[in-house]
Parts: structure tokens; sequence; C-alpha cells
């Protein structure tokens, strides 16, 4: 018979190795991933990636316009759902603790954060694309704000929770109005923390293809008018790795890797800068 | 401890038959008492006795939460500051408070003093320079600041961080200033500095502060209230509270026979 104490120790030892091994199941399949990833990509990985339009089957090209469309609408989408995000997340965190509006906002916030893109995509399809008749820039620019949106609401209403109400007192006790105490102390107080959400919801979008195949879809040449067709990355690399011509194939490998590092790296930035500010509340 | 039988005393705040309400729980039950000008009033008693909720109804800190109600009046300088028309920002600029932990706001320390100032006063920079200055040598804090007034507020220890909060609620020069355990998150040495702090303070101001350290309150008060359950028990110059308590629950809890 075990003693209590040895016990507790091998049931300790037990979950911890079978938390480990899952940890490792989970790494195994992300560094495969990151493997293939790096293997299929870098061939394809050169200078003309960066200067050339997507070719026709068979020609010699590189992914510029679609880098630059991805670009685009990416920065247009953070621009539409960043001050929406923030003004709707600040309402949630310090003005909805009375009333049915607030719960009412962050159960449907909460319904949106999960919506699958492709509904979000479709959406903006219905209600944008067929009416002006063709596919365009602006529409995956503003579909893309649509999935922008609810991740910055969130992110900002948690982060100004995260900051104490005995700062909030201690600027109400000199006597400031409510949106300079907002303004001034609990926005500057969570802003680390809301510029990580921020960052990570443009990483989230900057992979998103669903919502961009009904909206922005896919041009061959180089365009920086929004009112047209926009290349892009994900749907490039959608369209080349679906087809047979090993040329667009290898295309498809290099954006991917793009994607997956220029993702990666925001991530790091956004822990970095989190890090950073963050601990001192 | 100071001498009372020849102090000349004006009353700042009168509370009268004040009720409180956390939701339906009672919190304060017809508490009446006076507090003087320009002296030090301590609140004394147990946890929960709400001497800390009394504290908060002199700036009506309470209205930022839903719920919570006071009835009753407290009359500063003669004018009910729980009637309606009272204006919120005006009050708590003239009554000021420190919280039992620090709170530097996320700016620089120079910042930490102005912010306040400049909510109700325009003043020229060098003004303004001068008040900063003045205010952290109030409170102590300015032959330590001196150098690093852009630095980040919370840069400095916990007691400086209390030091510079009670530089920036003093800044706005309030006629009242209100202590809520302001040295209960503190070491000995920066206590001792505070208590000091208390005494210097109360030639400008008019001093409430509720500490859990009674040999605090026979420290720096000049009147003591003791209190339990809602209830203020007893309520009368420290020297009488501590060496000659009329109630058997007082002298029960300052001779640390409860509580």
């Amino acid at each position: 018979m075990l003693t209590l104490y040895a016990r507790r120790r091998l049931i300790n030892a037990l979950s911890l190795g079978i938390s480990i091994l899952a940890m490792l199941f989970g790494l195994f399949w992300l560094g495969w991933i990151l493997w293939t990833l790096l293997a299929n990509g870098l061939q394809g990985l050169n200078l003309n990636l960066f200067t050339q339009m997507t070719p026709p089957p068979g020609g010699e090209g590189g992914l510029l316009n679609a880098i630059a469309g991805s670009l685009m609408m990416t920065f247009i989408a953070t621009l539409i759902g960043t001050p929406i995000g923030i003004l709707a997340g600040t309402y949630l965190a310090e003005f909805g603790q009375r009333g049915w509006l607030a719960p009412a906002t962050r159960f449907i916030n909460d319904v949106l954060l999960s919506a699958p893109s492709i509904v979000i995509g479709l959406f903006v399809y219905e209600i944008y694309v067929i009416k002006i008749g063709h596919f365009s820039g602006w529409a995956g620019a503003f579909a893309l704000s649509i999935i922008v949106i609810p991740v910055v609401i969130r992110t900002t209403e948690n982060m100004l929770r995260l900051v104490p109400n005995t700062l909030r007192e201690a600027a109400a006790a000199l006597g400031t109005p409510q949106w300079k105490i907002i303004n001034f102390v609990t926005l500057r107080a969570a802003r680390a923390g809301i510029l990580t959400g921020l960052l990570l919801a443009v990483a989230r979008i900057s992979g998103e293809t669903a919502p961009l195949l009904f909206t922005s879809l896919n041009n061959q040449f180089w365009n920086s008018d929004l009112n047209q067709p926009m290349a892009n990355l994900p749907v490039v690399i959608f369209q080349f790795a679906m087809s047979p011509y090993a040329d667009w194939q290898s295309l498809a490998w290099a954006g991917a890797l793009l994607i997956t590092a220029s993702v990666l790296t925001l991530n790091i930035l956004a822990r970095v800068l989190f890090r950073q500010t963050a601990p001192s509340h | 401890m100071s001498t009372h039988s020849a102090k000349i005393t004006t009353p700042k705040l009168i509370v009268r038959d004040l009720n409180f309400h956390y939701g339906t729980e009672r919190a304060l039950k017809d508490v009446n008492l006076t507090i003087q000008e320009k002296m030090v009033t301590a609140f004394i008693g147990p946890s929960g006795c709400g001497k800390s909720t009394l504290l908060r109804t002199f700036n009506r800190m309470y209205e930022l939460y839903p719920n919570q109600k006071a009835t009753g009046e407290v009359l500063l300088d003669g004018e009910n500051i729980l009637d309606k028309k009272q204006d919120l920002n005006m009050l708590r600029a003239k009554v000021g408070m420190v919280f039992q932990k620090p709170t530097p706001f996320p700016m620089s320390i120079y910042d930490n003093i102005a912010f306040g100032v400049k909510l109700y006063e325009r003043l020229s920079r060098y003004d303004m320079d001068e008040r900063v200055e003045w205010a952290l040598s109030k409170a102590a804090l300015w032959t330590e600041a001196k150098d690093k007034l852009k630095k980040n507020g919370t840069s400095l220890s916990g007691g400086q961080q209390q030091r510079l909060c009670i530089a920036r609620a003093i800044a706005v020069k309030p006629q009242v200033l209100l202590l809520d355990e302001p040295t209960s998150a503190l070491d000995p040495i920066s206590t001792a500095h505070i208590e000091k702090l208390i005494n210097e303070l109360k030639t400008d101001f008019t001093i409430v502060i509720v500490t859990h350290n009674m040999q605090q309150a026979a420290r720096v008060s000049d009147f003591t209230a003791y209190m339990y359950l809602g209830n203020l028990i007893e309520f009368g110059d420290t020297s009488s509270i501590f060496t000659n308590p009329k109630h058997k629950e007082t002298e029960d809890y300052i001779t640390g026979r409860f509580g």
C-alpha cells in the first residue's frame, strides 16, 4: 500500500507526463507544418517574388500585385476596424455597468467573433458586391474590417477591465470628468494590451481567404484601384496551390511562407510589446 | 497626541443621520459626527465596521458604483454635499483622497501632479513648475524626485508612490484630505514619513484618516471615532478615547481584547 505522499507524487508525475505528451503532440504537427512550408517555400523565395506580377501558367512571375493588394486591404480594414473596435470596447468596459445595451452588445460581439469568416464574405457579397455589380478591393477591405472589429472590441474591453478600479477612483477623486479619466488614465494604462490586440487582429486578417473569395476575388495584373478586383496573397495561394502547374504551386508555397512569416513576426512583436510595457499594472 | 483643552475648533464637516446602503445591506446606521477644521480625525474599528464607507461619502466616491446609496446629510461648510444638485467634480476638487494602495497614473511624475491641477486652473509653465515643486516638497518627495520628474510614476518605490499620490492630492489645494488606510501597504520607514507628513499637512488641510493601526490613530490624530458594525460607538478627542473611553466596546477594542 502506497503512502499518501507517494501516491500524490505518482499522480503528479503521471499528470505531468500526460501534459508533456499532449504538448509534444500539438507541437509535432505545428513543427511539421512549418517544416513543409520552409522546405517548399524557400526554393520559391527570390527577388522576382517582390518585383513581378502573378504570371499566367508557365510564365515567369512573382507575387507583387498580391502582396500590395493584401497590404492595402489589410491596412484599410485595420483603419476602419480600429476606431470602431476601441470605442465600442471602451463603452463596454467603462460605461457598460448598467442597462441592457452592453450585455446585448457583448453577446452579439461574441457571436461575431466566432462567426465563420466565409459567412462574413457572403454577407459583404450580398450587400455590396451584388449592388455595385463587380468584385472590388473595397469590398475585401470591408469584409476584413468586420473580422477586425470584434477582435479589437474584445481585447479593448478585457484590457480595460484589467485596469484596477482603484486607478479610476484615484482619478475621480481629483474631480476628473469621466471622459478624461478614460482618455488619460485608463486607456493609457491599457494601451500596451490594446495595441497587442490590434496586432493580433492584423495577424488574423492577413491570412483570411474565405471573406476575400467573394469580395475582392483576384486580379492577375497590377492594380491600385480599390474599385476593381484586387489580388491578395490568400486567394492567390488558394488558386495557385489547386492548379496543376508546378511553377504556380511553387509560387503558392512561397506566398504561404511569406504570410506565415509575417503573422509570426506580428505575434512576436505583440508579445514583446506587451511584456515591455504591461507588467507595472 | 496633542493637548486638547485649549483647542479652538471650527466645524468643517457635519454628518447628520447618515445611512448608507450597499444594495439592501445597511452599512452605516444613523451616524452623527462633526469634523473640525485643520485637525486630524481618525476613524478606527474592526474590518467591515463602515469606517471606509463613511469616508467615501465625504467625496461621494460611492457614486461610481450602482446600488450604493447614502441618505442623510453631510454638510461641508454648511452645504449638504449629498444634495443631488451638488456638482460631483467640484466637490472632489475640494475634498481630496488618498487610497490604501498607491495609485500613480501611467504618466510621468510631473504629469501625475500637473494632471489634477490642469483640471481646474490654467497655469503658465513657470507657475505649474512651481506648483509641482510645492506639492512634491509638501509631500516630502521633492529631494528624491526632482531629478526624475520625467520618469514614469510607477518607477518609484511603494512608499514614494504613496507620497506622490499625497502630493497629487494636495496639488489641487483641496480643503479636506481623506486618507483611506494610507500606510497599510507600506513599510515602517515609509509609514513614519507619511505620519510626519500628516502632522505637517494639518496646518493647511482638514484631514480625515481611516486606519487599522490604533497606535497610528493615537500618534497622528486629534479626534478619534470608534465604529462597529455601521454604528458610531464613540467619538471624542483622541486622548480621552485612548485613556478614558466611555464605552466598554471602545475600551475592549483599543486594549486589544477584541477586533
